[in-house]
């Protein structure tokens, strides 16, 4: 039986739009906000994974490009990666991490620190990105909060992309920090 | 005579959804975000879920039934 498409099925090109857009322009990696808030809406006011389940573009890339390409094994992944640790631990880590986000474009909003046009890849490499920014016209606290934000959904996608071609498609589904957050507010507005 | 249907750990289910979009009888649900729950009147076992779940969290289980 072949289901019926709609056009949700089709937001993973937003996963590519915002990518490419960010290349040209950091401060469209503001936009991503909408990833992180939404689902939270979703769960906190719906008590749903209605993002997950049927918004999350990530997700529609993941699933959508082993089956055109064949890029994915289809293992199971090792325990310890679907284990709870791994989950709560990559969650918190990742939110140390926006925190740090949030720090840096403070310190640039301060005068504490210059604006760095750079991108940071797996928290490690940095790479320039200084044609990015050209609208000088925004506060550069914004520019400094959009260039540590596009590290971030860059890395993940990164990740994701990784665990989709060595284990199943959606792995990263598993572990993705907005999904266990939204699971928890789910679990807890539905105990008992 | 034998059914078979598919089992959800509930622990380890990311609440992805990724199983109830491959479900050709539109048999999973993913109940209030929790975790997926099947329609064991409507899944027929064919196993396509526990194939695409990321979690491995899908078993199939076989029942002998008495006709």
């Amino acid at each position: 039986m072949k289901k019926n498409k709609s056009w949700l099925d089709y937001l993973w090109l937003w996963t590519i739009i915002y990518f490419v857009l960010g290349f040209f322009n950091i401060l469209f990696a503001w936009l991503g906000m909408i990833d992180f808030i939404l689902p939270l809406l979703f769960a906190i006011f719906g008590g749903n994974k209605f993002f997950c389940n049927k918004l999350c573009g990530r997700g529609q890339l993941f699933s959508m490009l082993p089956k055109k390409f064949k890029c994915s094994t289809g293992k199971t992944a090792p325990g310890w990666l679907l284990s709870r640790y791994f989950k709560y631990g990559f969650l918190a880590f990742f939110m140390i991490m926006f925190m740090n986000i949030i720090y840096q474009s403070w310190l640039v909003f301060g005068g504490a620190k210059s604006l760095n046009e750079s991108i940071k890849l797996f928290w490690t490499f940095n790479i320039p990105f200084h044609w990015a920014y050209t609208a000088k016209n925004f506060p550069e606290w914004s520019a400094q909060f959009a260039f540590g934000f596009y590290s971030l959904m860059l890395t993940s996608a990164l990740i994701g992309l990784i665990v989709m071609m060595l284990y199943r498609p959606r792995t990263w589904c598993v572990f993705c920090p907005m999904g266990t957050m939204t699971q928890i507010i789910c679990r807890y507005k539905n105990r008992g | 005579m034998s059914k078979r249907f598919v089992r959800v750990n509930k622990n380890l289910c990311a609440s992805c959804g990724a199983c109830s979009k491959e479900c050709p009888r539109n048999a999973i649900n993913i109940f209030r975000g929790c975790y997926a729950a099947v329609d064991e009147k409507l899944c027929v076992g064919c196993g396509l879920c526990a194939r695409t779940c990321p979690a491995g969290c899908i078993e199939i289980i076989l029942v002998e039934e008495d006709s």
